[in-house]
This record gives C-alpha cells, structure tokens and sequence, in this order.
C-alpha cells in the first residue's frame, strides 16, 4: 500500500515534472534572494511574461497542429503600429482595441489559407508572412516609432498595459483569460478535439469528415488574434509602436511551448503546460537579474532550460509506452 | 528430430510492470526447414523476437544459438551473428539504391577510405540474382513494390550471411504473384539450409510454406509440432485455446428496399463502374491489389473525386465531394490501413470513437462528456473490446481490438451503408469472429454492408453477393451460392478458367 503509494506520488511529480521544476526554481531562488518572493516582485514578473505567454498559446494551437507560426512577431508589430496611429488621430478606444484584434486575426488567417490551400509548409508560409509583414510594418512606419499622443484616448489606452484591476496589473488579467478560454477550448469544444486530431494524423481526420483547411485556417487565425491582443499591450505599456518590436519572439514564444511538454510533432500538449513553460522563463530571466548575473548568462540558462526540458520529455515521457 | 538446431530458445520469462508477457516461451529453428510462430494478437510473438534480438532483456530462461549460449546486445549484434529480422513494416530508405540500402553502414571502401561503389553494385547484383530479382541495384528503393522491397530486405540478410531469417507478416502487403515469388525464395533458402521463422495470422500460407510449428498463448509455450500432423482446426484451436466451430458465420435475412444504386461511376483508378446494394445485404468485393477496390469506395464516401456517373441512394441522387458529404448522405468507410488513414494512434479510445459522430454528442461548439462517455461505453462493452479504460491511448491496443473501434467509429455516425475496407487485416483468429458476429448483427438490423476483402474464404463465408474488380472494373459478378474461390481469382486475373 505504501509503495503503491509513493509509487503513483512518483508518478505524479513525473507528470507534472515542469510545475515541480517551476516550484523548485522559486524554492532556491527565494533562499537565496528574500527580495524574490514578494508580491510586487511576482505581480511584476507575471506582467513581464504575459506578453510571450499570450503568444505562445496561438503557438501552442499552431503547433499542435504540427504547425509552427513564425510570423507572431511581426503581427504584433504591425498591430501595434496601426493601433497607435489609429489611438494617435483620437478615435474612440472601445473601437480601435476590436477592429485591431479583428485585422490581426486576418493577419493570421492570411498564413493560414497559405497554408491549408496553397498546401505550403507551416515554416515556409509563416516566414513569408513574418517577412512580408515587418516590411509592411516599416513602411508604414516609415522605420520610426508611433507615439499614441496626449489625448484623452491615449490616457484610456494605456489602460490596457499599465492599468491595475483589483491591485493586479491588467495585462496579467488577460493572461488568466486566454488561458481559459484557451483550455476550455482545446477540452471542452469540437473544435479543440479536432485540433489534437489533426496534429494527431491529418489523413485520418481529413477521412473521418471532418473539414482540415478550416481547422488550420482556425488556429493561425487565433495565434493572429493572440499576437494582436500582445501588439496592444506592448504598446499600450509604451504608449508609442516600435516598428522593430517583437523581433524573435517568436522563438521565445517556441520555447515556452516546448518547456511546457508540447511536442513539435503535433497532437500531444496542453496549453496549461505552455504557461509553465512561459513562467519558468519570465522566472529563471527575474532571478538571474536579482542575483546579479548579466544577461548574456541569462541566454545561456534559458537554452540549457529548454534542453533539458526536451531531454525529460524524450527519455521520461517515452516510458510509459 | 534429426534435423541440426541452429536456434533454440527455452523457458523465456519476460515482464513488465502489471503484465506477464512472456512465460516460460520457447522456440526452435531447425536448419533447412521454415518454422511457423503463431498465436493471436498479443500472445507475446513480437516480445519473444525483441527478446532474441536483445532490444529486451529477459527474466530468466535460455537462448543458445549454434550450439553456443547467447545474450544479444541489439538488433545488430545479432544480425552480425546471422540472425535478421524482416519486419513487417520495411526499414528502407526510398531515395538510396539498391544496393546502398543493402550495404548501409557496411559500405566496402577502397584502400583511400572512398565508398567503393563498384564492388557494392556487383555485390549486390549477385545478392540479387541468387533471389531472382529482376531489377538493377542501381534502382531506387521507392521505386520498388513491397513485394520487391521485401526482397531487397531478404538480399540484406543474405548478405550477413544470416543462418536464421525472421519473417514478420511478410505476406500482409503483397499481391498473390509476390507473395508466390517470396514462397519461393523461402524454399531456396530451405535448401541452403537456413533456418526461417514465419510470423504470421495466414493458416493456409502456414501449411503451403511451413515445416513445424511452434504455438504461443497469452506469453506460454503452448506445442511445437510438424505442419504434417495438425489440421487448420487443431491448429486454430492451439491457438484460441477454443474451438472456433463455424469461422464464418452466415446469416439469412430477408432483403430489403434497394439502398444503394451505382451507375456507371467513373473516376480516380475506377471505370464505369454498377452495382445495387439492398439494405440488409452484405457485398463483398474482390480482386487483387491495386484493382481499384478502396478507389471505388473513396470515390463513393467522397474521399476520392468523382468524374462521371450517378450514385443513388434511397432513390435520391446524391453526390459526394468530401467525406464530410459521405457522411451526411449516410455511408461510411473505414479505411483498410488504421495506422495510415484509419485511427489516430496517439489517442485514446474514446476520441477515436467518437471522432466522425461528435456533433452528435455537442451542444453548439462544446461537446457534452457524459453522453460521449455512455455511447463510447456501451460500444466497448457491445463490441468486448478489451481496453483497460476508455482513455487508453488506441496504438496500444491489439489490431483486433483497434479494428473493433475503427468500425464502432463508423456506427456511431448511424449510417444507411457501411464500408468495410479489409475489415479483419492484422487482427486475429478469436477477434475475427468476433467481428464477423457483428457486422452480421448490424446486417439484420438492416444496415447495407459492403466488405472489402483480399481473404477469399472471408469474402466467400460473409457476402451475399459478390463482385470482382480488376483494373478498375467490374469484372465478375456471383451469388453467394455460385461464387467458388476458383471463379473470384479468374475474374480477378482474367482468365476465363483457372487451374488450381
């Protein structure tokens, strides 16, 4: 009874290895650094990781999907850029925040038909798209950061990236939120089943009835809308459009996933892992600053986390076949 | 026996946490003589050879290999011993040659470390000579039939000069001309005195090909015995540890309305093709590889475009442009191949059943669990399909069992016809009755069934009515009570009579 006991306690720290990663993170990183584990320096780290932890759950959709969308990045660009001409000339921000979450869902759409009909490779697509989209970006920027402006619509905009609710940072608000609607998605709706399905065996589903463009369609559609709403409130938080943001945050967007036991083979994550995955980064990043260790450093440590993190999920993960 | 011993495996142990799969398993290879390993679906076939090979390590018993005891490292330590596997699913790389896949990672080099090509070409050629392959070495491997590939795998093995040569369902994708050429080369082998091992569920391959077998059951030894003693009921017996009295059960049911009318459909492999299907009838359609058989059924599920032709069903014109319209008409296919377009291995047991008739069980967008769990439920308990529960991923499942949910897949949507495309491949004795009983249950409730078969004695025993196809034709036609064996393979080949 014991063992089976301490047999099925192993077993779950096994399954759950990225949150016990993540707790023992916090476990030394407060030992050694009591200014760590405050409620300030949490709410901060949380609203410093939101940004990529929204990303990364349109690229846990895509890459569920077996898919990779690499174009994450620009799209917050150029949705930034537009929302903060468009907040810049005054209109109203309750219209600005949808048509701009709307025009990057079509941003998305647009590698998605790529991919689903032109038949092109996920990478390929999206590295025409991220391409495409940033000389887009530049040219509408003419390469110079967009300032909101001082109005009155600027001030409610920022709302979205420097805005308190209940004492808690608003962007981390919206974290919350597109994790669960992420999750009850992927659990709880069709749609979310053929998700899986399809990364799982795309011939399969496609003979099983059910309409494979549409579901790719789908998700680049919502990893558009997911980069969209980060375009708003990076800029937002800024109050000005760098037309070189979100540079290679796709791969930071990747990583999270990755750490978060996603596999790029398609059909087997969870979005819940993806949010792990984001804060063992937004974690590891924070504490590396408190401990006084420069950021080159800190690249080297997320790269050996990620490693390892795929080296679990291959040799801990393959067992229980 | 007088025959010398190349291999002989004794009282082999093996488990894994919460299964026994191997107890007290054994098996021998005589030289120059094939020997048949048979057992249903997990009775521990697989286990045994990745237990030989060495890939797992064993709990007790012994291996002694000419004469020598033996523990294997690998899959290459024993195959530099002379012991090769064949497996099923073929390990080629398509875009090498011949000869490349031959020697990969034992390519002859010159004295200056180059890749000595010549030499590896005429090897190779030699290999495949001594097979009575007709084909170049320089040939690319993908542009080889399985058959052919086959081949390619047993000049391999040749090549390490193996004494032992493990053959795992070598037959499963070949046509009767391959499969014919490969007994051949069996025999050749025989004569040269290797010992084979001949894994397979094909009972009459086993009495053409085999000299003993050797009967697993649930991971134990059950006999070893010469093919010249057993029947195919005593062997099957040894195997189910059941007899099997009747393995094809036919049903009588009056006929009903017709369901199904086909006009001279045309399109993808498949030419001007008609048929009526009534409800309650089951169809067979026969032929050989590459007939066209699963092209016509695409072709009528809307898998596979149409080009001309009129599909009628219930008297209503309807036509299928994606499976999706195959579905809301009400035919269903399941695929011959689970792996390739049938199942989706990594998940469970309740999604791949459920996964053509979820909007059945949703609301909207969002899919109501308990009424998903209960129909899911009752097909597993309808269908004894045996999994621990109903989020048990599928590819862990035996071929039977995955089979049982691929067609229960198919029934949750309520189809008017249903199409069964090799509807027992892969799956074993026990399970293949059991599958027959329910296709012939769902026949009397009045489901129209067309079963698509390459098993002759399948599509004999369960059709009521049977066509033939070739070349993507019709090309014969037969009652139940008219159609033999002899008259399926004329049609299928041509051939106004066949001599058997």
């Amino acid at each position: 009874m014991h063992t089976q006991n301490s047999f099925k306690l192993g077993k779950f720290l096994l399954e759950q290895r990225s949150i016990v990663a993540l707790l023992v993170l916090i476990g030394i990183v407060s030992a050694i650094n009591p200014d760590f584990f405050t409620v300030d320096n949490i709410l901060n780290i949380l609203r410093q990781t939101s940004v990529n932890a929204i990303i990364a759950v349109g690229m846990t959709f895509v890459i569920l999907i077996a898919g990779i969308d690499l174009s994450v990045g620009s799209v917050l660009a150029l949705t930034g850029a537009i929302a903060a001409s468009l907040v810049g000339s005054e209109l109203p921000v309750l219209l600005v925040i949808p048509a701009v979450l709307l025009f990057g869902t079509l941003l998305g759409g647009i590698s998605g038909v790529i991919v689903a009909k032109g038949k092109v490779q996920a990478f390929i697509a999206t590295l025409v798209t991220m391409t495409l989209l940033r000389g887009v970006t530049m040219v509408y920027t003419d390469g110079r950061p967009i300032s909101t402006g001082f109005s009155e619509a600027a001030d409610r905009f920022s709302y979205l990236g420097t805005g308190y609710l209940f004492g808690v940072p608003v962007p981390i608000w919206l974290m919350a939120l597109v994790f669960a609607v992420a999750w009850y998605v992927l659990k709880h709706t069709r749609i979310g089943r053929y998700i899986y399905a399809l990364g799982g065996n795309e011939a399969a589903t496609r003979l099983s009835g059910i309409n494979v463009d549409k579901i790719k369609v789908f998700v680049f559609a919502v990893s558009g809308f997911l980069s969209a709403l980060a375009g708003l409130i990076v800029t937002s938080r800024l109050s000005s459009a760098q037309p070189t943001a979100g540079v290679s945050y796709e791969l930071d967007a990747i990583a999270a996933v990755v750490v978060g036991g996603t596999s790029l083979m398609g059909g087997k994550g969870r979005v819940m892992g993806t949010l792990i995955g984001a804060l063992i980064i937004g974690f590891l990043n924070n504490a590396l600053n408190l401990l006084d260790i420069s950021s080159y450093y800190q690249m080297i440590a997320k790269a050996l986390v990620i490693l390892v993190a795929v080296l679990a999920d291959n040799y801990l993960g393959s067992k229980k076949a | 026996m007088e025959y010398e011993t190349l291999l002989k495996i004794k009282g082999i142990d093996k488990s894994f946490p919460g299964v026994k799969a191997l107890s007290n398993a054994c098996l021998s290879v005589y030289a120059g003589r094939a020997m048949a390993l048979m057992g249903e679906n997990g009775a521990g076939k697989s286990t045994l050879m990745k237990v030989l090979t060495g890939i797992y390590s064993k709990d007790a018993g012994t291996i002694e290999y000419l004469g020598k005891s033996v523990a294997f490292k690998g899959p290459k330590d024993s195959q530099e011993a002379g012991i090769s596997i064949i497996h099923q699913e073929l390990n080629l790389v398509g875009n090498l040659t011949v000869a490349e896949n031959i020697f990969l990672g034992r390519e002859f080099t010159t004295p200056w470390g180059a890749v000595d090509w010549k030499k590896m070409y005429d090897e190779a050629d030699k290999l495949l000579a001594r097979l009575n392959v007709p084909h170049d070495s320089h040939q690319l491997c993908a542009e080889l039939s399985i058959g052919e590939q086959q081949m390619v795998e047993i000049a391999k093995a040749l090549s390490f000069e193996s004494k032992v040569i493990i053959m795992d369902e070598p037959t499963d994708a070949l046509t009767d001309q391959e499969t014919e050429a490969l007994f051949k080369v069996i025999r050749e082998l025989k004569a040269e005195k290797c010992g084979i091992v001949y894994i397979s569920h094909r009972i009459k391959e086993i009495f053409e090909i085999c000299d003993d077998v050797t009967v697993l059951r649930d991971g134990q030894f059950i006999g070893e015995s010469a093919v010249s003693d057993l029947t195919e009921d005593r062997l099957i017996e040894m195997m189910v540890g059941r007899r099997l009295d009747e393995q094809y059960p036919h049903v009588d049911v009056p006929q009903g309305d017709i369901r199904l009318e086909v006009k001279n459909l045309t399109g993808s492999g498949v030419h001007d093709v008609s048929f009526r299907l009534r409800s309650g009838e089951i169809l067979g359609i026969s032929g050989l590889m590459g007939a066209g058989r699963t092209e016509l059924m695409k072709v009528l599920y809307g898998a596979l475009p149409k080009e001309s032709g009129e599909v009628r069903l219930n008297n209503r014109e309807i036509s299928n442009s994606c499976p999706q319209d195959g579905l809301d008409n009400g035919i269903v296919y399941i695929s011959e191949d689970r792996k390739g377009d049938g199942l989706i291995l990594g998940m469970s047991v309740k999604e791949n059943m459920s996964l053509t008739a979820l909007d059945h069980f949703s609301e909207m967008w969002r899919i109501r669990h308990d009424s998903e769990q209960l129909a899911v439920d009752d097909f597993i308990l309808m269908f004894n399909i045996k999994t621990p529960s109903r989020d048990q991923q599928i590819g862990l499942l035996s071929g039977g069992n995955q089979q049982k949910v691929a067609i229960a897949k198919g029934l949750m949507t309520r189809p008017n016809v249903l199409i069964l495309d090799e509807p027992t491949r892969g799956v074993d004795v026990g399970a293949k009755k059991e599958i027959y009983q329910l296709i012939n249950k769902f026949k009397q409730d009045g489901l129209s069934i067309i079963i698509v078969s390459s098993e002759m004695p399948e599509v004999l025993g369960m059709s009521d009515r049977i066509l033939v196809m070739r070349e993507g034709r019709i090309s014969g036609e037969f009652s139940r009570a008219e159609a033999t064996q002899e008259k399926l393979l004329a049609a299928a080949i041509g051939k106004s009579a066949v001599k058997n």
